[in-house]
């Protein structure tokens, strides 16, 4: 019985160490789930290419950010720039935040492929998000009431969205449905005719109908000469500037494999 | 006696052969006891300071912000600077979804309950209530996705058929049984047989057409409807619904099994129908339990987070009509889940301490319908044993 326990005993501590070992060498993410895609692919090319274990959770921006303060991850990930109030905390937890832009990313307003309208000024855009446009046939469309769907409030997605579109301290509507990520919105907007939403340019594909913003429609093109009205910068952020294995997997960006993923999954190189 | 004796003979050796094993039965005894009441006490304990530290954190808000602003305002707005903290709306979402999956699953587990005890025969019922019981053992994520999957298109699709059908089929056994009982209740009173059976048959007649008509013309108007988004009060109801039955229909059948064979033969013996049986004798004398049913699934629907925040829409302003269920609501523990991310202390102190005034809203509620059964329940057993 002690013998059993004692080697009990024993896989336990080889076991912790051996996790430990291992969280020593790896790379930890959080945040964004709209950069979530470029962390999770960079990630495994990084551990193929170096053999770092590189370890992507995506919980949204903010969390990033508190991942980051309390030192829980090695780089937050976020589709919007840090607060004042985030930097003030992390600076008062003896944490630097550095940022360093990954890609370039457009917001897409999306409707359901079965909606006439195919362009929206961004001040109608505004005014359906703060509620004082409730029917689609005031902006040129069917006679039916608008299902707005936002992001929750810790999403970068919905920050940059209310910064670009609706400008700050402006209240949105309370009538707006709230959906967790992207793939929630997008499987929200794909199946409710009346619907309307916003969408990293990542994840848009065919389920949804992508329109334009002030004649614009959002492209690499677009995003990248600043033509379209509603795109922004996305981030790794780590504390400090970054040396060795950290600083290899974001300047990962930079390399020709590292623009090919960017691309690959929608987003737009710098 | 020959057993007796010998029990008695291998006490009394214990008694005699060791006062040193019977001091250490005492000591074990004790300790037993001792480790048995801690446990007690430490359970105790456990929710006494679940209690303190969600109110540790729940009062600096009432500090900050006072009382009025989160129960009469209905303007969530907490990531906005200043902020905005009136949770009018989403208690009320919280109420209505509660409500709304009681009013499903309360007459469907109780019925069931009442099928399964006193109707099925054994051997139905030995397959039939495992089954039943399966239904707790799916995770709350699956049905969330099924509710945002599957039934949210579906009712935006075809939401007018769907609530028909619904309706149909809900409604109508209940108007068929509330017909005849009704001809039979307005008929009873008239002593000449034939003439009885005259009018018992008109009033059949007569019932059971205007029943018929309004099972379709409300089905009609149900049909009529247009379903604008999928991910609504009524979507996240049935979801509850289902996921409070296992619940109800356990604990009520278990509370009906235990009324015993002696008190349903006793009303047999009286000359008692197995209806008259069921309904007069069987159901009150379950009621306490059945009671305690209904409470423990409504606290599963009120307490239930991953389906309400992935199918209900969370939009946090009052229906209109209030009692719209075909709109989307927002409730108090989709909203502690959504928002525990951003409200960190870094980001504003309401913000995150709002979050756990709500947390502390319902365990208040959970704690006062736990009152309120317990008490039901003792009152009942004390009807019941006749003091």
């Amino acid at each position: 019985m002690i013998k059993k326990l004692l080697l009990l005993g024993f896989f336990f501590s080889c076991a912790v160490t051996g996790t430990a070992n291992a969280e020593g060498k790896a790379l930890v993410l959080d945040g964004s789930t709209t950069v979530g895609p470029v962390a999770k692919s960079f990630a495994t090319y990084f551990t193929k290419k170096y053999g770092v274990r590189v370890m992507v959770s995506e919980s949204g921006s903010g969390n990033g950010a508190k991942s980051l303060i309390n030192g829980s991850c090695t780089i937050a990930a976020m589709s919007r720039a840090m607060k004042d109030a985030e930097i003030a905390a992390a600076r008062k937890k003896g944490v630097n935040p550095v940022a360093h832009v990954v890609a370039l990313d457009g917001l897409a307003m999306v409707v359901h492929p079965g909606n006439p309208v195919r362009s929206l000024s961004k001040a109608q855009i505004s005014s359906i998000y703060r509620g004082a446009i409730t029917n689609w046939k005031e902006v040129g469309g069917v006679n039916s009431r608008i299902v707005v769907i936002q992001r929750e409030s810790n999403s970068g997605t919905q920050e940059s969205f209310k910064e670009l579109v609706i400008g700050k301290g402006v209240q949105m509507t309370g009538n707006a449905e709230t959906q967790s990520s992207n793939g929630s919105v997008k499987s929200r907007v794909s199946t409710t005719l009346s619907a309307i939403g916003f969408l990293g340019l990542g994840f848009v594909d065919s389920s949804v109908r992508v329109i334009a913003v002030n004649g614009v429609l959002p492209s690499v093109k677009t995003v990248k000469d600043g033509t379209y009205p509603v795109s922004r910068p996305l981030y790794f952020y780590t504390n400090g500037q970054p040396a060795g294995a950290v600083k290899q997997f974001i300047d990962l960006s930079k390399t020709v494999e590292g623009k090919g993923m960017i691309s690959e999954l929608g987003f737009v190189n710098r | 006696m020959a057993e007796e004796s010998v029990g008695e003979r291998n006490r009394s050796n214990a008694f005699v052969v060791s006062a040193r094993k019977r001091a250490l039965q005492k000591v074990a005894k004790k300790a037993g006891e001792g480790m048995l009441f801690s446990v007690a006490f430490f359970v105790a304990v456990i929710v006494l300071f679940i209690f303190y530290f969600v109110a540790r954190d729940a009062i600096p808000f009432f500090q900050i912000r006072g009382f009025s602003e989160f129960f009469t305002s209905s303007n969530w707005y907490p990531a906005d600077e200043p902020g905005e903290f009136g949770a009018l709306a989403i208690i009320y979402g919280s109420l209505m979804v509660t409500l709304g999956s009681a009013m499903i699953a309360v007459p469907m587990g109780v019925a069931a309950a009442i099928c399964l005890s006193d109707i099925l025969p054994f051997s139905i019922r030995q397959y039939a209530k495992p089954v039943i019981e399966m239904l707790a053992a799916i995770p709350s994520v699956a049905f969330g996705f099924f509710a945002l999957v599957v039934l949210a298109p579906l009712m935006q699709d075809h939401g007018g058929p769907m609530l028909m059908w619904g309706w149909w089929i809900l409604v109508s056994p209940f108007l068929l049984l509330s017909v005849i009982v009704i001809s039979d209740l307005l008929t009873a009173n008239i002593k000449d047989e034939k003439r009885r059976q005259q009018r018992h048959w008109m009033l059949l007649i007569v019932l059971g057409l205007s029943s018929i008509f309004l099972l379709f013309k409300v089905g009609s108007v149900l049909n009529g409807i247009q379903i604008l988004t999928g991910t609504n009060a009524l979507n996240v109801s049935i979801i509850l619904s289902f996921m409070a039955l296992p619940t109800i229909v356990s604990v009520s059948e278990d509370a009906l099994q235990a009324v015993g064979r002696d008190i349903r033969e006793g009303s047999y013996a009286l000359g008692a129908t197995r209806a008259e049986t069921i309904i007069k004798t069987i159901l009150p004398a379950a009621s306490s339990g059945i009671l305690a049913a209904v409470i423990l699934g409504i606290m599963r629907a009120l307490g239930e987070t991953m389906v309400v925040w992935m199918a209900s829409g969370n939009s946090s302003h009052i229906p209109e009509p209030w009692f719209n269920y075909l709109e989307a609501i927002r409730t108090l523990t989709a909203t502690i889940a959504g928002d525990m991310g951003e409200a960190d202390q870094v980001t504003g102190s309401a913000r995150f301490h709002v979050l756990f005034a709500m947390g502390l809203l319902l365990l208040i509620i959970s704690f006062i319908s736990n009152l309120v059964s317990e008490r039901i329940v003792v009152r009942q057993r004390k009807i019941l044993s006749g003091q």
